[in-house]
């Protein structure tokens, strides 16, 4: 995977998709937890597809137990496509 | 199929395992009559893969025939993603391919269990992971997979089939239970006896004892699962509809 993917884009790209997914925009943040985003397990199954096909980062159920937060995920991923 | 005027333009393929015979070739041409291209997936017989695949174009409609022994992972993946290179999204699942290696269980070998096991049972959940990821973009999707009444009653001497088509009802709900709030269903049919090879032989002696008097066509079992297929039954679903002329009521 490129290295020059950097935590703009991803988190960019992250809050998009959970807006899409029915995600309140005023809400999304880095710091925002699934909770307060309303966003659940089926959504984040659709989030780690996006990251899958964009990134290349299969993001797996055991790692899902451990992303609290949007900030999580995206730092997850720029780990992880570096 | 209607004069074809009046079927929707599909936005993607209905996939049918099993598809060249029986209950799967019934369901293929009556999901081409709703509109659906069909992708027929089939293990053996060419010819008829091709005849189902010939008889759907001959009447307006669009098919593919594709070979694959689906028990095996990457041979399954290959026939799907054919599938949807060729006629786009599968937003119709129909895991009906089904094995019989029958035996009353003091005798029935390894062999025997697993074969059953994985075609039944384990190469429908593969299909269905692997369906759920598109239609979980698309918002749509409709999987049904056809079990039998021997996965809701007892059978003697199909303690492996038993195990599969039960499997089969337990995953449709909760597999329905988890993508419910998408768009998609998973409901699965339960056949009782169908006049097809598969139960060439079992059907004289059993007549007598369904209510109807008589075996099941595959059209009819056809009919439910095109039922099951459509957006009228969106409400439907997590549900195992038993077609089986009476025999377990």
């Amino acid at each position: 995977m490129s290295a020059t993917v950097t935590a703009e884009q991803v988190e960019a790209r992250v809050l998009d998709a959970l807006v899409t997914f029915g995600a309140d925009a005023d809400v999304v943040s880095r710091d925002a937890t699934w909770e307060q985003l309303e966003v659940d397990s089926l959504d984040l199954v659709e989030l780690a597809q996006v990251v899958e096909e964009e990134y290349g980062v299969e993001i797996t159920s055991q790692d899902m137990q451990n992303l609290l937060t949007v900030g999580h995920v995206v730092d997850l991923v720029v780990e992880r496509a570096a | 199929m209607s004069d074809g005027n009046g079927t929707p333009e599909r936005p993607g393929c209905a996939l049918v395992t099993g598809g060249s015979r029986g209950i799967g070739a019934a369901t293929a041409r009556a999901l081409a009559a709703e509109g659906w291209p069909i992708a027929i997936v089939y293990k053996s017989s060419d010819d008829a893969a091709n005849a189902v695949v010939a008889e759907i174009v001959a009447a307006g409609g669009r098919a593919m025939a594709i070979r694959a022994d689906i028990a095996d992972g990457a041979s399954s993946d290959a026939a799907f993603t054919a599938a949807e290179a060729e006629l786009g999204p599968v937003l119709v699942l129909v895991n009906n391919a089904g094995v019989r290696a029958d035996g009353l269980a003091p005798q029935l070998s390894d062999d025997d269990w697993s074969s059953v096991i994985d075609t039944n049972l384990t190469a429908a959940f593969r299909l269905t992971r692997r369906a759920l990821r598109p239609m979980l973009r698309a918002r749509f999707g409709r999987i049904v997979n056809v079990a039998s009444i021997v996965g809701l009653n007892a059978n003697p001497g199909q303690a492996n089939y038993a195990a599969a088509k039960a499997g089969l009802v337990g995953m449709t709900k909760t597999v329905a239970a988890e993508v419910a709030r998408r768009g998609i269903t998973v409901n699965a049919v339960a056949p009782g006896y169908i006049d097809t090879d598969m139960t060439e032989g079992l059907i004289e002696g059993v007549a007598q004892r369904i209510p109807a008097r008589r075996a099941g066509t595959p059209a009819e079992v056809a009919a439910c699962i095109r039922f099951l297929a459509s957006e009228e039954a969106s409400y439907v679903t997590g549900a195992t509809l038993v077609v089986d002329g009476g025999l377990t009521a």
